[in-house]
């Protein structure tokens, strides 16, 4: 190894367009930031429902939670996001005029959607059955079983593995580079290739997927103290 | 809806010649990788274990650090820093083996450190009562069970780790989806190609998952 010696004022350079790399790399940080956070929402929202599907009484939903489920977490991330990028404009032509920023969100949401839907259905699952049959003899319909007893609880019970989903999905952002967002990973590759400062850029790149995730670890930890039921273990 | 498929450009020839290299290189890496991190992992597993702050506090700052980072990111410093290391370039595939060993290992450790810890005290007690050293107590009594209990979740890793040799593709290596790319570039066909891969890769993932599930009820009813 030849004699290394660091030259951190490599952020400060021109990136020839007018903007140093420290602004390149900030702007990057919050395309990282924006795609996590709208895929994050889009991964909620399908994989409760997706979840929920699977622990209800009728057959055919809970078949369309479980193929649902098998489909997305059976292909590789960077193959569906070429999926959504080639193959889904092409079949939906009215598709094809959004930009791949959107294209990618819902790829890494519906990913991620899979996911989610199996820590619905063990969180919802994990209730007593009992739970379920009070609220239906109480005269609740299933919905709102489903919204006034058993989600209420599920949702806490699955805070942990949703906040490692949540942190996971920050690291997958990076899986986008292939489609050319620019975000914080293609910053990297780019700039590592204009400057020849690889371990500056790197170190300072990796620095802030740490900080994202650790900010998402503190985020999911206050939220798990604010809704916390009482009487159960590990309540305080 | 405008579907106009057409796989007929995906002969037996091209699949042989550049699909099958991607896919044995595909395999090749996540055994490699499945085996060397399943040892590596142990062994830092066990460091974290030992008590000894000397060897539990790197084991812990390793795991920890390779689980905050994105594989991209992983991929990418291996790819940039060995070379300066060793002095000379190595090959992408060379670097993804690499990397893929070292950074798995962070995550098998976690599976087998909850392995040895689902094994009962006692049976280490018992262990050491019959005059068994430490070294001897972990490989004839807790490891073997540790393999057995956490067998269904390290195959599990495993498909997740073949998933993730995809990224690969930050580095140019020649994997399976490379080669569905390599196939398919003349032919102008990318619909084809990319839903050609995804139902391999699908194929693939799910009949080891639907084994590993057989093979997870098996093993529950032996216990």
């Amino acid at each position: 190894m030849g004699k290394f010696t660091w030259d951190w004022q490599v952020f400060l350079q021109d990136t020839g367009g007018g903007e140093t790399y420290l602004r390149w790399m900030m702007s990057a940080w919050g395309w990282t930031i924006s795609v996590a956070v709208l895929s994050l929402i889009v991964a909620l929202l399908v994989g409760s429902l997706m979840g929920i599907l699977r622990t209800t009484p009728s057959k055919p939903l809970v078949l369309i939670g479980n193929v649902w489920t098998e489909l997305f977490r059976n292909i590789p991330l960077l193959v569906q996001i070429f999926l959504w990028y080639h193959v889904i404009p092409s079949i939906f032509l009215s598709l094809r005029s959004l930009p791949s920023f959107v294209l990618v969100v819902f790829a890494l949401g519906f990913f991620t959607s899979a996911r989610i839907a199996e820590q619905v259905r063990a969180g919802i699952q994990s209730l007593a059955q009992g739970q379920r049959y009070a609220g239906l003899a109480i005269g609740l319909t299933l919905v709102q079983t489903y919204r006034y007893v058993l989600l209420p609880m599920a949702f806490r019970i699955i805070i942990p593995p949703l906040t490692s989903e949540a942190m996971n999905i920050i690291k997958n952002t990076s899986v986008a580079f292939a489609v050319s967002i620019a975000e914080l990973t293609m910053f990297a590759m780019q700039a590592q290739e204009e400057t020849s400062r690889g371990i500056e850029i790197y170190l300072a790149v990796t620095g802030l997927y740490f900080v994202s995730a650790f900010a998402v670890n503190r985020l999911a930890a206050l939220i798990e103290r604010r809704v916390q039921v009482p009487g159960l273990l590990g309540a305080k | 809806m405008n579907l106009n498929l057409d796989f007929s450009f995906l002969s037996w020839g091209l699949i042989q010649s550049f699909i099958v290299k991607g896919l044995i290189f595909s395999v090749e890496l996540t055994i490699i990788a499945m085996l060397g991190g399943i040892a590596l992992g142990t062994v830092i597993a066990l460091m974290r274990l030992s008590g000894k702050p000397a060897l539990a506090l790197p084991a812990a700052a390793y795991v920890n650090v390779l689980r905050s980072i994105p594989l991209v990111m992983v991929i990418l410093w291996f790819f940039l820093v060995i070379p300066l290391l060793l002095g000379q370039p190595l090959g992408a595939e060379t670097s993804a083996i690499i990397t893929f060993t070292v950074f798995e290992a962070a995550y098998y450790s976690e599976i087998m450190r909850a392995g040895i810890q689902s094994v009962s005290k006692g049976q280490v007690a018992a262990g050491y009562a019959m005059g068994m050293t430490y070294a001897q107590c972990m490989k004839l009594i807790v490891l073997p069970q540790a393999f057995r209990n956490m067998l269904p979740v390290l195959l599990t890793q495993t498909i997740i780790l073949f998933q993730d040799t995809s990224l690969v593709y930050a580095i140019g290596a020649y994997d399976l989806l490379k080669g569905f790319e390599v196939a398919g570039k003349n032919f102008n066909r990318p619909v084809e190609t990319y839903l050609a891969a995804a139902i391999v890769y699908f194929v693939i993932c799910f009949s080891l998952s639907m084994a590993v599930r057989r093979l997870q009820k098996k093993i529950a009813i032996i216990r």
